[in-house]
């Protein structure tokens, strides 16, 4: 029987209000200890006050020579970023 | 009481501080990276509180004599005769089965016995204790459930986790006990009361050891337990050689600072 | 810690018209400074070289704990000790984290640590030599740490995002180690006559093996050039290691130590010092095996990791325990 244990992907929120953000990864035996473990790699400096864990294996990713074809479409729509639209200085509070 | 009080901070400082010692015997051959660092982690813990406790004990110590001691004098200037702690936290550390064991008896007492001590009417011994609490809190707990995993893994690790159960069981009793320092500050109530701590911790050891489907030793022969113990300053063989390994060098230059 | 003499399997840089379209298009981003992910398309010996690198990285990290180990349960004060345990066991983190870069790639960890064992894959020579003294505990943050350092931060901008990334997060907790080295070097040479002279014996043992952790010099290795093309090193070995002379000895000046070296001179012209010549026989054979500590290092981690075995192992049955009663329950 191989001992390794499985790996998981370690997300971390720094602060209230904002978003977990993967930080890296570390192997453990269970959900239970990979969140304990997690706490003591990855938090030994105050970085973080909430950890998610998930199995490395039940991440999906894109596959990244669909690079262009998800991300490419994308460039030529710049109407959905508001400085597309140039406001009159005298107009205020838009 | 001065005195009583800065032997009963030195019973508090030495539990920490001679357990920390032992898991900083571990460092760099843990079994695996992760436990490695989780385990130094409460080492780690467990020496700031070894601080804590020893500053204050230094300063319980000037009030009643003029010269109180430092932190470092007392950690590395005293014989094993003089130090106070308990017998359990001494013993070698064995294989990783018998380290978890001694450490889960041992948090299991601790996490009692700090919540207790959080409402000391001693200001400076509540104050570090409820700091001491929400460390001890998460070192049962990861100690607790390493007994279940390795009391519940394997043939191997069951039988092993057995045996490291049975052996360091006759070093459980002292950790009830109260002698006549004791006493008179539990009257105070300064310390915590020690034989008042016995149900809860046996209802807790009960319930993981179920878990981890170890058997619960019949009660041996306690050591240490009637008044001559490590509280004391009556220890196993292993305090002292474990003392002029960490001793050696402030003794050898005993004028220098570091 | 440095990875030394990384073997690229290559014989020589290749040039852009013996590339294929693939090839093209990788050595096209790396010039871009864009960073390949894991699931990217890479040369065979791009991914080779490394795995072999964040491996060795990462052994040096996990033996490196053993000379600074030896010396936990003999802190001269309690401040001390739980700094020196605070630095050892970030080390351990920062091996995690190069495991992690390095399985990314496809390789496990329990792959790459017996390879270690099996001696299939080498580590810093510098864990080879012994911390005699706590002296040594300076000299090995300041020197040590100094030197990894200086190798270190080109490191967080590796091509490798995983690599980069782990080296960053290195680099962060890295500033603190050699800071403690020299706050330990400078106790010492405040101190006794005594401290003094344990200060000076530590920096005479350390000084010349840190030099050598930069690698042998530029002149003619063919795997320096490689990398440098993939951007998985930055800067030469000789100009990391004029760098860290540089900056190491007006450090040993205000110390008020002596660096055993009698050809160190400032060079007013080339605004550099000069140093004299490194003995690279002793470099080889401890990196042949025949340091001082190669067996006890190795057998150490060895021994760590078997008796380790069975704990590992009754966690996952236990793990697996638990799954089946909920399976079972559900």
């Amino acid at each position: 029987m191989s001992s390794e244990w499985p790996l998981w992907e370690v997300f971390i929120r720094s602060q209230h209000g904002l978003a977990h953000k993967h930080v890296g990864s570390l192997h453990a035996p269970d959900a239970g200890m990979a969140v304990r473990n997690a706490r003591d790699v990855y938090t030994r400096r105050n970085e973080g006050v909430s950890i998610w864990v998930v199995r490395s294996a039940d991440v999906h990713a894109s596959a990244p020579g669909d690079r262009e074809a998800l991300f490419d479409p994308a460039n030529d729509k710049v109407y959905r970023h508001p400085t597309f639209f140039p406001m009159p200085d005298e107009v205020k509070h838009i | 009481m001065k005195l009583q009080l800065f032997d009963y901070l030195l019973r508090l400082a030495d539990n920490d501080l001679v357990l920390a010692q032992r898991l900083g015997e571990w460092v760099g051959k843990g079994p695996v990276l992760e436990e490695d660092i989780a385990s130094t982690n409460v080492g780690l813990d467990l020496l700031g509180q070894a601080r804590l406790w020893l500053a204050y004990a230094g300063e319980v110590e000037a009030r009643a004599d003029a010269v109180g001691r430092s932190e470092d004098q007392l950690a590395f200037f005293r014989t094993d005769r003089e130090f106070r702690n308990l017998l359990l936290v001494e013993q070698p550390n064995g294989h990783y089965g018998d380290t978890i064991t001694r450490q889960y008896l041992f948090d299991q007492w601790h996490v009692l016995l700090l919540a207790e001590l959080a409402t000391s009417r001693d200001s400076r011994i509540a104050a570090i204790a409820a700091k001491a609490l929400k460390e001890v809190r998460y070192h049962v707990e990861r100690s607790s459930q390493w007994v279940i995993r390795l009391g519940d893994g394997t043939d191997v690790s069951h039988a092993r986790m057995q045996a490291a159960v049975d052996a360091l069981w006759m070093y459980t009793g002292e950790m009830f006990s109260v002698d006549e320092t004791e006493r008179a500050l539990i009257d105070a109530g300064i310390a915590a009361d020690n034989a008042a701590l016995a149900a809860p911790w046996r209802a807790a050891v009960q319930s993981v050891f179920a878990e981890a489907t170890l058997d619960v030793p019949a009660d041996p022969w306690m050591q240490g337990a009637r008044g001559r113990g490590g509280k004391q300053g009556v220890h196993t063989e292993h305090l002292s050689r474990m003392l002029a390994e960490m001793q050696a060098l402030p003794r050898m230059y005993p004028e220098a600072r570091w | 810690m440095y990875a030394q003499m990384i073997d690229t399997g290559l014989t020589k840089v290749a040039d852009t018209a013996d590339m294929s379209d693939d090839e093209r298009a990788f050595q096209a981003r790396i010039d871009d400074d864009v960073r390949i992910e894991p699931k990217d398309w890479m040369p065979e010996a791009y991914r080779r070289t490394l795995i072999r690198q964040i491996q060795q990285h990462a052994h040096s990290e996990v033996v490196g704990m053993l000379p600074e180990g030896n010396w936990i349960t003999r802190a001269p004060s309690l401040a001390r000790k739980a700094i020196l345990m605070a630095k050892v066991q970030d080390e351990a983190g920062h091996g995690l984290y190069l495991y992690c870069a390095a399985e990314t790639l496809g390789v496990s960890r329990e792959q790459m640590i017996e390879d270690l064992h099996a001696g299939k894959v080498k580590y810093s020579s510098i864990f080879n030599y012994p911390t005699l003294t706590w002296a040594d505990i300076g000299a090995v943050g300041w020197l040590v740490d100094g030197a990894a350092i200086m190798n270190q931060i080109p490191l967080c901008r590796c091509s490798f995002g995983p690599y980069a990334r782990a080296m960053i997060r290195i680099c962060k907790e890295e500033s603190f180690h050699q800071r403690q080295g020299f706050d330990v070097m400078m106790s010492l040479c405040r101190g006794t006559p005594e401290q003094k002279a344990m200060a000076q014996d530590a920096l005479d043992r350390w000084w010349w093996p840190s030099l050598m952790m930069f690698g042998p010099p530029d002149a003619a290795s063919v795997h320096s050039a490689h990398s440098a093309k993939w951007k998985i090193k930055r800067l030469s070995n000789d100009e990391l290691r004029q760098r860290f002379v540089d900056q190491t000895v007006p450090q040993s000046d205000y110390l008020g130590l002596r660096i055993p070296d009698d050809d160190l001179a400032w060079n007013e012209d080339r605004g550099h010092y000069d140093f004299g010549a490194i003995d690279w026989s002793e470099f080889h054979e401890v990196l042949k095996g025949h340091g001082p500590c190669n067996r006890d290092r190795m057998r150490t981690r060895v021994n760590a990791w078997e008796d380790g075995a069975w704990v590992r192992e009754a966690a996952v049955a236990h793990a697996q325990k638990r799954d089946a009663r909920a399976k079972a329950a559900a």
